[in-house]
């Protein structure tokens, strides 16, 4: 399956943000693409607070089962949460669990106004009832399990989406 | 033969000792612990990693300040905390210690937190867990004896790389009662481990273990010797409870010779740091204008000790 340009996408979804964003809404990158993205977004958008960036080992649900994530980055919320527009932003969604992983961690720093979720790319496969507020690309059909998208960054900072094989 | 701390994947399975634990788990707990000293600032100071786990804190000798570290990071990691004070209860009437521990699985404890006067106790603990197929329950040493305070040694490297970043660079001396000192033990076995290349024990011949030659140590007989540009001063306690003997002249003798003083701590690097792990002997192992300047970095080993402590059961709550 050919992917889009990874640049346009970008693009594609900060158009998409725009009317529904003011310079005081806050974004929340999701370790690791999530926050690249979020980077980027901060700077196209033109948003003033700090960006935010969430690391959600401490959250996951299969705690209990996998353990925890040997090498936590932890998480940097910059901005007073309480009464702020924040926009969760992650690099793909697929099964909804670290969107929820998120959104609970969030709400331990204070209680938001409103929180949206940004992605580059749906690639179906949802477990729990959750769905983008801005999505530049929706696959037509989910991706079948054992494949991954995966966001890359290179030295010279661009972005690509790949499409791996397990 | 395997190290009974580890499981078979190779991950940390209980914590008894510093003491060959992998230089990869050591640095796997520093790393881990780091995000965790971020959820002080919090609205909700708690995560949920924990959540519907019941740790006992198993206390067979009296502690103030590590039980109470031990329960705010397993209550902040949302766990239930059972505080044991068995110095006073089920011991006394004459139960065994692995009587109690049964008592207390079968009451569904996941994590035990043992202290205990005798070294080893915690060994014994872990052993019998195994024995009995309790591979899920799991046993963190918080002080065994003379032999080793893993958590202690964990917290010491933490804050040292906090001030100093590198381990591979570092002169590090341990001064005081050595011989009675659990503390000593786990931060030799750890600052070995983690590559510094000299580490130096500064302490009378009497508070000296016979063994001292095998630790991987220098070992001065002067203060003013041994603290020679060293980048990191760590006091032990003059344990007075565990002496039986006259193995120190007065107190007051005893700071005159051994006690850190501003001018002792001059001989050391600029930049030196000065850890203690608590409670401190004011006038007997440091000098109050030592332990209140500027180069202690005491008080934020307490804190540092919670996010440690967290990084530890959270590692293991999570192996299998």
């Amino acid at each position: 399956m050919p992917l889009p340009d990874t640049e346009q996408l970008i693009a594609t979804l900060a158009d998409a943000m725009r009317p529904r964003v003011t310079p005081d809404t806050c974004l929340v990158g999701i370790h690791t693409g999530g926050v690249w993205l979020a980077e980027r977004l901060h700077a196209l958008l033109g948003l003033s607070p700090p960006l935010g960036s969430i690391d959600v080992s401490f959250y996951r649900d299969d705690y209990a089962a996998k353990g925890l994530h040997p090498q936590p980055r932890g998480s940097r919320i910059p901005f007073d949460v309480a009464g702020a527009h924040i926009v969760i932003v992650d690099d793909v969604l697929y099964t909804g669990r670290t969107t929820r992983a998120a959104l609970n961690e969030l709400f331990d720093y204070g209680r938001p106004s409103r929180v949206d979720l940004a992605v580059l790319i749906d690639r179906g496969g949802r477990e729990l009832p959750i769905s983008a507020s801005f999505c530049a690309l929706t696959l037509p059909a989910p991706l079948p399990t054992g494949q991954n998208l995966q966001l890359e960054r290179d030295d010279s900072g661009a972005l690509t989406l790949r499409l791996i094989h397990a | 033969m395997r190290n009974p701390q580890l499981n078979q994947h190779g991950e940390l399975q209980h914590l008894l000792t510093l003491d060959g634990l992998p230089r990869a788990i050591i640095t796997q707990i520093l790393d881990t612990a780091a995000p965790f000293t971020e959820v002080a600032e919090r609205e909700v100071k708690k995560l949920p990693l924990l959540r519907g786990k019941s740790v006992f804190n198993l206390f067979f000798e009296n502690s103030t300040r590590t039980r109470t570290t031990f329960e705010i990071a397993a209550k902040r990691l949302s766990a239930d905390v059972i505080n044991l004070n068995v110095a006073t209860s089920s011991t006394k009437k004459g139960e065994t210690l692995l009587d109690t521990v049964d008592n207390l699985c079968a009451m569904q404890a996941d994590m035990f937190v043992v202290r205990h006067e005798s070294s080893g106790a915690p060994y014994l603990i872990a052993q019998h867990l195994q024995n009995t197929g309790r591979d899920h329950i799991h046993v963190v040493n918080a002080g065994d004896g003379r032999h080793a305070h893993p958590t202690q040694g964990l917290l010491d490297m933490y804050t040292i790389r906090h001030y100093k970043q590198e381990f591979h660079n570092l002169t590090v001396a341990i001064v005081g009662d050595v011989l009675h000192s659990r503390v000593a033990r786990s931060q030799i076995a750890a600052l070995t481990t983690l590559g510094v290349p000299e580490v130096r024990v500064i302490a009378p011949k009497t508070l000296l273990p016979t063994d001292v030659d095998k630790m991987g140590v220098q070992v001065f007989h002067s203060m003013e010797e041994g603290l020679k540009g060293v980048d990191v001063v760590m006091m032990l306690r003059l344990q007075n409870e565990r002496m039986n003997g006259a193995l120190l002249p007065s107190p007051q003798e005893f700071f005159k010779v051994w006690g850190l003083t501003a001018e002792k701590l001059a001989l050391a690097k600029p930049d030196a740091i000065v850890m203690h792990p608590g409670p401190m002997n004011r006038g007997v192992e440091i000098d109050s204008a030592v332990a209140d300047g500027g180069q202690a970095v005491i008080l934020p080993q307490v804190t540092f000790g919670i996010a440690v402590r967290m990084a530890v059961m959270s590692m293991l709550g999570g192996s299998h």
